[in-house]
């Protein structure tokens, strides 16, 4: 079932069928269902090579890619550089040439940087989503897999594009856990509702840091979801948002997005101020944290450190949001 | 710009035939009638991919079809993949000919310069997603899938979220063997919503024979009742919504 393209070894030299252009394998980055990614030296410096796994697996996802380089800015997915065949011992294989993108796996990323990232990276995923679908797409097979995390500074991309799907129709790839359908809030219609429902079941995830099973005949998968949300005190400030977007209320990114962001400043214990003049907000942070009686014997044993982190979070995060709206 | 239609027969089983012809001959004679046969293989869990499921890439193979072995807790993903596997696969089919017609005998889609592929996908793509659809569902109910049919039920509700997502129109019939006198009896007859099938699954008949191959015919026959004396070369490319332009 495999073919050679899936083992091409370190130092492994070819030239383009069609363009002509030179390549060489540095190593093998990653390998999926659809083809191998290769990080190359090419005249223009290292980029990644995704090399498909028979004659016509890798079409849409060039095709889509191919779209998006039409479109300024190139935030809408690793940019395209060249797109040709390979020939592996007789037989030529499709293969495509994009920007590298050097950082890790969201999952992996937060477990090392803490899970206060995760609503973080949130924000920037809805806004990366609220551009794609004002082009007129909607991403489909949206989770933490397909998402990396470059920097620092640090920043989500996506790669995977091969799902993306122009409004309207019916998104052909998607993976269960992330998928409306599966779960019985709605159905496979392309549409930006669709990737907020994935959105905020990979925050779940994040958070939770494991992907649960659907129990089976379960009548009311919403309630399930929620009862998840619930039993992981991190996710609580984010309950309702998550919940409108299971529930697919939010009609685009922009929406979940302001909500997301108003949960992360509740949650850190401030009102809205402006985030020149934080200093202020943090005694208030302070006192309103000892002020009403702890909900768990452990919280109040932790609640200094926790202030401590808090309060560092929160100039952080401060920091960030500013960064993202200076940014947008 | 409609009227290009897909006709499949999606097959879901648990073992090999029994009683009666060989299901890939019948499956080949779909095909050359414009049906593709789609083959579900459903194993137990636990066992192994290969266990006697060589029918079922046979089967699948001489329909022109998509097959595919899998537990029953994969199901539903499987079944709507490989319904739309099929269909793309049936729509290159078709494109392919139209090129044939325009580029000469020796053209395949492969040799194409990769930008010229991307048009030709991109013009599958479109048909996939308006072309009307017409799925007839034979289940194999014998004696050992009866633990597996809810998983049965549940993964055509979940194939039907994915057609109706579509723009196309989606048809499905549903019949169920063994019958109780024939080789197979029809459950739900041509409907848009396939909910209204699934509920059908309670009654079952218990019996050692799986008379795949008689089962199929009788699925053929009765879709061929619904193409009356038109043309039964649906699936030829004159009938399907092909724009000239971009090709
Ligand atoms: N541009 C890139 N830069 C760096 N790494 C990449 C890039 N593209 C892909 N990868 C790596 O290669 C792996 C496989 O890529 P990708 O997900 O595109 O393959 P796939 O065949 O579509 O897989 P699947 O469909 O099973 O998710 C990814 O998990 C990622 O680690
Ligand atoms: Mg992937």
């Amino acid at each position: 079932m495999k073919n050679q393209g899936c083992n091409l070894s370190p130092g492994t030299k070819w030239l383009g069928k069609w363009n002509r252009n030179p390549y060489r394998v540095i190593k093998k980055i990653g390998e999926g269902a659809t083809g191998s990614v290769y990080l190359v030296a090419t005249r223009a410096g290292q980029a990644a090579v995704k090399i498909g796994e028979n004659k016509l697996s890798l079409t849409s996802e060039i095709n889509v890619l191919r779209h998006f380089s039409k479109v300024q800015g190139n935030v809408l997915g690793p940019s395209l550089l060249d797109v040709d065949d390979i020939e592996i011992s007789g037989e030529s294989y499709p293969f495509f040439c994009m920007e590298y993108l050097n950082g890790d796996s969201l999952l992996s990323f937060i477990q090392k940087k803490g899970t206060e990232w995760a609503p973080v990276l949130l924000v920037q995923l809805l806004g990366d989503l609220d551009r794609l679908h004002r082009e007129g797409w909607v991403f489909g097979d949206l989770k933490p897999d397909n998402i990396i995390v470059t920097g620092p500074p640090f920043r989500i991309r996506w790669f995977d594009v091969g799902g993306t799907t122009k409004i309207g129709r019916a998104v052909k790839e998607y993976t269960e856990f992330y998928d409306r359908g599966y779960w019985g809030l709605g159905d496979r219609k392309a549409e930006p509702s669709y990737d907020l429902f994935a959105a905020a079941m990979i925050l779940i995830h994040c958070i939770h840091q494991s992907r649960f099973e659907k129990p089976r005949d379960n009548k009311n998968p919403l309630e399930f979801l929620i009862k998840q949300m619930n039993s992981e005190p991190s996710l609580r400030p984010f309950k309702k948002v998550l919940t409108a977007a299971l529930k697919g209320k939010y009609k685009d990114a922009q929406l979940m997005k302001k909500d997301v962001m108003a949960a992360i400043e509740n949650r850190s214990g401030f009102e809205r101020q402006p985030v020149s003049s934080p200093a202020p907000n943090i005694k208030k942070s302070r006192r309103n944290r000892t002020a009403p009686p702890p909900r768990k014997i452990r919280e109040k044993s932790k609640s200094y450190r926790v202030e401590i982190v808090l309060t560092a979070s929160f100039l952080f995060l401060s920091s960030i949001l500013y960064l993202v709206g200076q940014w947008m | 710009m409609s009227g290009g239609k897909i006709r499949q027969i999606l097959l879901l089983t648990d073992g090999c035939s029994n009683q009666g012809e060989d299901p890939a001959a019948v499956a080949a004679y779909a095909y050359e009638k414009g049906i593709t046969v789609n083959v579900i293989g459903i194993i137990d869990e636990g066992a192994g991919k290969d266990h006697g499921m060589k029918e079922v890439d046979e089967i699948s193979k001489s329909g022109g079809g998509v097959s595919q072995v899998v537990y029953a807790s994969q199901l539903s993903q499987t079944v709507q993949m490989v319904t739309r596997q099929a269909m793309t696969q049936t729509l290159q089919g078709v494109v392919h000919n139209e090129l044939r017609h325009i580029l000469g005998e020796e053209r395949e889609m492969e040799d194409l310069p990769p930008e010229k592929r991307g048009e030709v996908m991109e013009i599958v793509d479109d048909l996939g997603e308006t072309v009307n659809l017409e799925v007839l569902i034979l289940v194999d109910t014998s004696a050992s899938m009866k633990p597996k049919l809810p998983m049965v039920q549940e993964a055509l509700a979940d194939l039907s979220i994915s057609l109706h997502s579509r723009t196309g129109k989606n048809h499905f019939a549903l019949f169920l063997f063994p019958g109780k006198r024939k080789d197979a009896d029809k459950a739900a007859d041509w409907t848009a919503n396939i909910n209204e099938l699934t509920g059908t699954f309670q009654r079952l008949t218990t019996g050692g024979v799986t008379p795949t191959g008689p089962a199929l015919k009788t699925a053929l026959r009765y879709f061929e009742k619904r193409l009356g004396k038109r043309s039964l070369k649906a699936y030829e490319a004159r009938d399907l919504p092909i724009e000239e332009s971009g090709m």
